[in-house]
């Protein structure tokens, strides 16, 4: 059956690359969870993708993401049982089994932890997540934009610690008392989302990003493979845009309330010889400047690849002489939505710009 | 100890009245050549240029036998010289102060010799010559999933996984520990270790760049229940990053024994041409590790031969901020050198397939070189090289390819071997082969620049007459003397450095630095140093996202002149001796 379909080691080698990209420069390398996914694939797993549309409307669905600094993560590894942990104690907590496993963000490494889990605990992945891309606050999701119940959430370490937070008044508080419980075990933990009914993944996720990101990854391999530049072949694939060609400047990073942000300026190449790009971000990219005019601003997806590999570059590994293109995808029609740019907009992020769409679909 | 200060900068000591000037002998075993220079202060006095021999000692005793033969044969002549200046003096004032030291017979005595290989390298790349290893993971019920040697190429990973031992231990990133070490786990490890006749131990615990005590201790354990084995900890060879870190150490543990032979060989070959200076062998970075330090870190010296290099031209062309490239015979490496070092890759570099997080330049490289065969109708050049055998078969060498080479003689660009033999070429096949090659060379100087304002080149290697005189964004090209040897000298050149590369909390961004480059300059000391000729050469901090406390991620990394040790070496007056 088409709607629930195994999925092949070489997919999951292509969603970590397409999922890298969509992660806009934050979400953390998926190389960790790759590497899981290939042992569990050699030891038989085979993960199963869940066409959404699927789901019966009262089916619970689990939505998972990992939490915490990528720099931890880089030592401590990432593990498939904590997530696993945290979606079965939801299970207790709940007193029902989940029909499958989301992602919370198809962005960075969080595209690859519901497979982990589904092939510890043998559920499908529904091809869906809730922000498209990423996203560095727990509001800025379709489900928050949709005001969705934001509590409960079960979150696991791994030793043999695990947290359930009830109840919270607030996305805000939410985010509030799960980092501290996060950064308590180590700035590293697995966290079970608010569990989602199938009705409200069908209305309110983004749906098919899975199978986006694996398309994305496709088409950069086989661009490599044919010698062509996987940087034009993304962009004709998704219908993006090309912003900007050039070598990276300048690179300034700073921490404010536990977010990575800072700016990237960039030289033109070939086409944008003698013209300079900015980037401004906040774990991910957010706002693009060609030659100081505005450009391009989140919720449009800001893409800085590889120029020649057309591998992602993420806002921690940016680094001077860097030669990279910067591409705009298009993001989630939800997130276009006057209350979407509430929450994910330009001004979500601090700065005092209208959204254009590069796309030219214009925002409120 | 000097009296005099040294100056700060990327060039060795000036010469002072007050002491004799600094002889240094560098040498560069690539694979094709085996290349010593001798440098006297800023000066190189004599270099040489020799065939590698797969014993590698045979070629660098040789090299070094050219080399003091010609150092031997300039003191006579300079002997000479003095008398009569001397014979002169009677008559008419002196107009330069005497050669202080004694021995005019003899070579001043050698100070230091610097070695750069890429032995280490091609060992790994060739997977060859290469020891099984052990490897512990110290950080349960952390980091559990993927074990060691999980992302290694599974050719590489059969020759070199011995035992995998994964224990609990390690420790946050705020110093607290995961677990406690399970010390009685690594006894028992240490048994089946030795039991397995496994003679090296690469540990790795979560980490420890920023607490390194579960490895130091796992250390002790294994150095009383497996006293013949060497062992590499992780946190010696740097950076956070778990199972890149891992990784390095465990290919350090595979060629420790092949670099102690090869140590040895090198330490042999100078005994036998009687010199008994230290030796030291130069590193990825461009600075130097004294060889008994140096043969238990063999990965820190994988891309010491492509550093040396564009470390050479900036010594020999006094420039410190340039564009490098480098023409051998089968490649062309550009590089770009900034303070005098090349910039490094910051990005995931793979060694034979095994992703590390080594200090390396950042390179590009084209299979373009003095030795690339030209093919016409349609015309391209290389990547296809006769290599080392140019001088047997390129056309000006009696040969019947048609070489980059032999276009070049055909151009009069450059005299070598009998241009009459090219003297037929049809001038549209040299001038379009010519562009062709020059355009290649152009485009990966504009991929490697960084900087919009033009900047000069320094073209060096034997090849190095096929760059273009004029290219777009350079604003000059400049050649050098020594061009060809030029790797020798920039290991002769090479500087002691310490590094840094760790997490900061709740100190101010000014504070953290200064600690940081304190503990820098403590390891570059104990790396023999000279304290007074410290310079800081980089500084890169990174806040961290999520951590609490004002997290900063500092590296720094300052780099000095050869101190004690070559004092030491000194005042045990090591002499060339016949």
């Amino acid at each position: 059956m088409a709607s629930l379909r195994p999925v092949a080691a070489a997919e999951i080698e292509s969603l970590a690359i397409g999922a890298w990209i969509l992660g806009t420069g934050g979400g953390g390398s998926p190389y960790l969870a790759l590497l899981n996914m290939r042992k569990l694939y050699r030891q038989g797993a085979v993960c199963r993708l869940m066409d959404p549309m699927e789901l019966g409307d009262d089916d619970p669905v689990a939505v998972v993401s990992n939490m915490g600094a990528p720099l931890v993560g880089q030592e401590r590894l990432t593990d498939p049982r904590p997530v696993a942990r945290a979606i079965t104690m939801m299970e207790e907590y709940l007193g029902r089994r989940f029909r499958a496993v989301m992602s919370l963000e198809i962005g960075g490494g969080n595209a690859i932890q519901p497979f982990m889990a589904a092939a510890l605990l043998d559920l499908p992945v529904v091809d869906a997540d809730c922000m498209g891309r990423a996203f560095p606050e727990a509001q800025m999701t379709s489900f928050a934009i949709h005001d969705l119940c934001m509590y409960p959430l079960t979150l696991a370490d791994v030793r043999d610690n695990a947290v359930i937070v009830a109840r919270a008044a607030s996305w805000k508080w939410m985010e509030r008392l799960s980092r501290k419980v996060c950064v308590e075990v180590g700035s590293i933990a697995s966290t079970c989302k608010a569990p989602r009914t199938g009705k409200e993944v069908k209305e309110c996720a983004i749906l098919y990003s899975t199978t986006k990101a694996i398309r994305l990854g496709d088409t950069v391999l086989a661009a490599r493979r044919a010698h062509h530049d996987p940087v034009r072949a993304v962009v004709e694939a998704e219908r993006g845009l090309l912003l900007f060609k050039g070598k990276i400047r300048d690179v300034a990073r700073r921490t404010t309330e536990g977010f990575l942000r800072g700016t990237a300026k960039l030289d033109g190449l070939d086409e944008f010889r003698g013209r300079g790009f900015e980037l401004a971000f906040q774990n991910e990219f957010a706002v693009g400047w060609l030659d100081g005019a505005p450009r391009v601003t989140t919720p449009d997806l800001i893409c800085v690849l590889d120029s020649i590999s057309g591998e992602a570059v993420g806002t921690e590994t940016l680094r001077y002489g860097q030669r990279v293109s910067v591409v705009a995808l298009p993001a989630p029609p939800v997130l276009l939505t006057p209350k979407g740019l509430e929450h994910v907009g330009p001004r979500a992020f601090g700065y005092d710009l209208d959204f254009v769409s590069v796309f030219g679909l214009k925002g409120a | 100890m000097r009296s005099q200060a040294a100056p700060r900068s990327g060039h060795p000591r000036s010469v002072a009245a007050s002491r004799p000037p600094l002889q240094r002998i560098g040498i560069d075993v690539g694979g094709t050549n085996t290349d010593a220079v001798l440098l006297e202060d800023a000066r190189v006095v004599h270099a040489v240029k020799t065939p590698t021999t797969p014993d590698v000692t045979t070629g660098v005793a040789t090299a070094l036998r050219a080399l003091l033969d010609e150092a031997r044969a300039a003191a006579r002549r300079n002997r000479r010289s003095e008398k009569r200046q001397e014979e002169r003096s009677r008559v008419v004032p002196r107009l330069r102060p005497p050669v202080e030291r004694g021995g005019l017979a003899d070579p001043a005595p050698i100070d230091a010799v610097m070695i750069g290989t890429t032995h280490f390298t091609n060992a790994v790349v060739q997977r060859r010559d290469l020891t099984r290893v052990a490897a512990i993971r110290i950080g349960l019920p952390a980091a559990a999933s993927l074990e060691p040697f999980v992302d290694w190429p599974e050719d590489l990973a059969a020759m070199v996984r011995g035992e995998i031992v994964m224990l609990e231990g390690g420790h946050e990133y705020d110093g607290r520990p995961i677990a406690p070490l399970d010390a009685a786990g690594i006894r028992a490890a240490a048994r089946r270790i030795r039991q397995a006749g496994l003679t090296s131990i690469g540990i790795a615990s979560v980490f420890s760049p920023l607490n390194a005590s579960c490895e130091d201790e796992a250390a002790a354990i294994l150095a009383e229940e497996c006293p013949d084995a060497a062992v590499t900890r992780s946190h010696q060879l740097g950076r956070i990053g778990l199972l890149e870190r891992e990784n390095a150490t465990l290919l350090n543990a595979a060629l420790v024994d092949l670099a102690r032979r090869t140590t040895r060989a090198f330490t042999d070959a100078l005994a036998a041409s009687g010199i008994r200076a230290p030796v030291y062998l130069t590193q990825n970075d461009g600075t130097v590790m004294l060889a008994p330090v140096a043969e238990m870190f063999p990965v820190y010296s994988f891309a010491s031969g492509p550093t040396n290099s564009m470390r050479g031209a900036a010594f020999l062309s006094k420039l410190a901020d340039a564009l490098v490239v480098d023409v051998g015979g089968t490649t062309t490496d550009i590089g770009s050198l900034r303070h005098g070092f090349p910039r490094e890759a910051n990005n995931v570099v793979e060694i034979g397939g095994v992703r590390t997080l080594f200090r390396m330049p950042d390179l590009l490289s084209l299979g373009l070189g003095g030795g690339s065969l030209v093919r016409q109708a349609p015309l391209g050049v290389g990547p296809v090289s006769v290599g080392y055998r140019l001088t047997e078969r390129s056309r000006v060498f009696g040969g019947d390819d048609l070489t980059a080479t032999d276009v070049a003689v055909a151009a009069g660009l450059i005299d070598l071997g009998d241009k009459k033999r090219v003297a037929s070429l049809p001038a549209a096949l040299v001038r379009d082969a010519l562009a062709r090659i020059h355009a290649t060379i152009g485009e990966g100087v504009d991929r490697m620049k960084t900087d919009a304002r033009d900047e000069p080149l320094i073209a060096v290697g034997g090849g190095c007459f096929l760059v273009p005189e004029r290219i777009a964004g350079v604003s000059k090209v400049v050649h050098v003397e020594h061009q060809a040897v030029a790797n020798a000298v920039g290991a002769a050149i090479a500087q002691v450095s310490g590094e840094v590369d760790q997490i900061f909390q709740n100190l101010s961004r000014d504070e953290a630095i200064a600690r940081a480059r304190g503990l820098a300059e403590a390891q570059a000391v104990r790396a023999g140093a000279d304290p007074r000729t410290l310079t800081l050469v980089e500084v890169e901090d990174l806040p961290l996202a999520y951590l609490p406390g004002n997290s900063l991620r500092v590296r720094v990394r300052v780099v000095g002149e050869i101190g004690a040790a070559a004092d030491a070496g000194r005042r045990g007056r090591p002499r060339l001796t016949r």
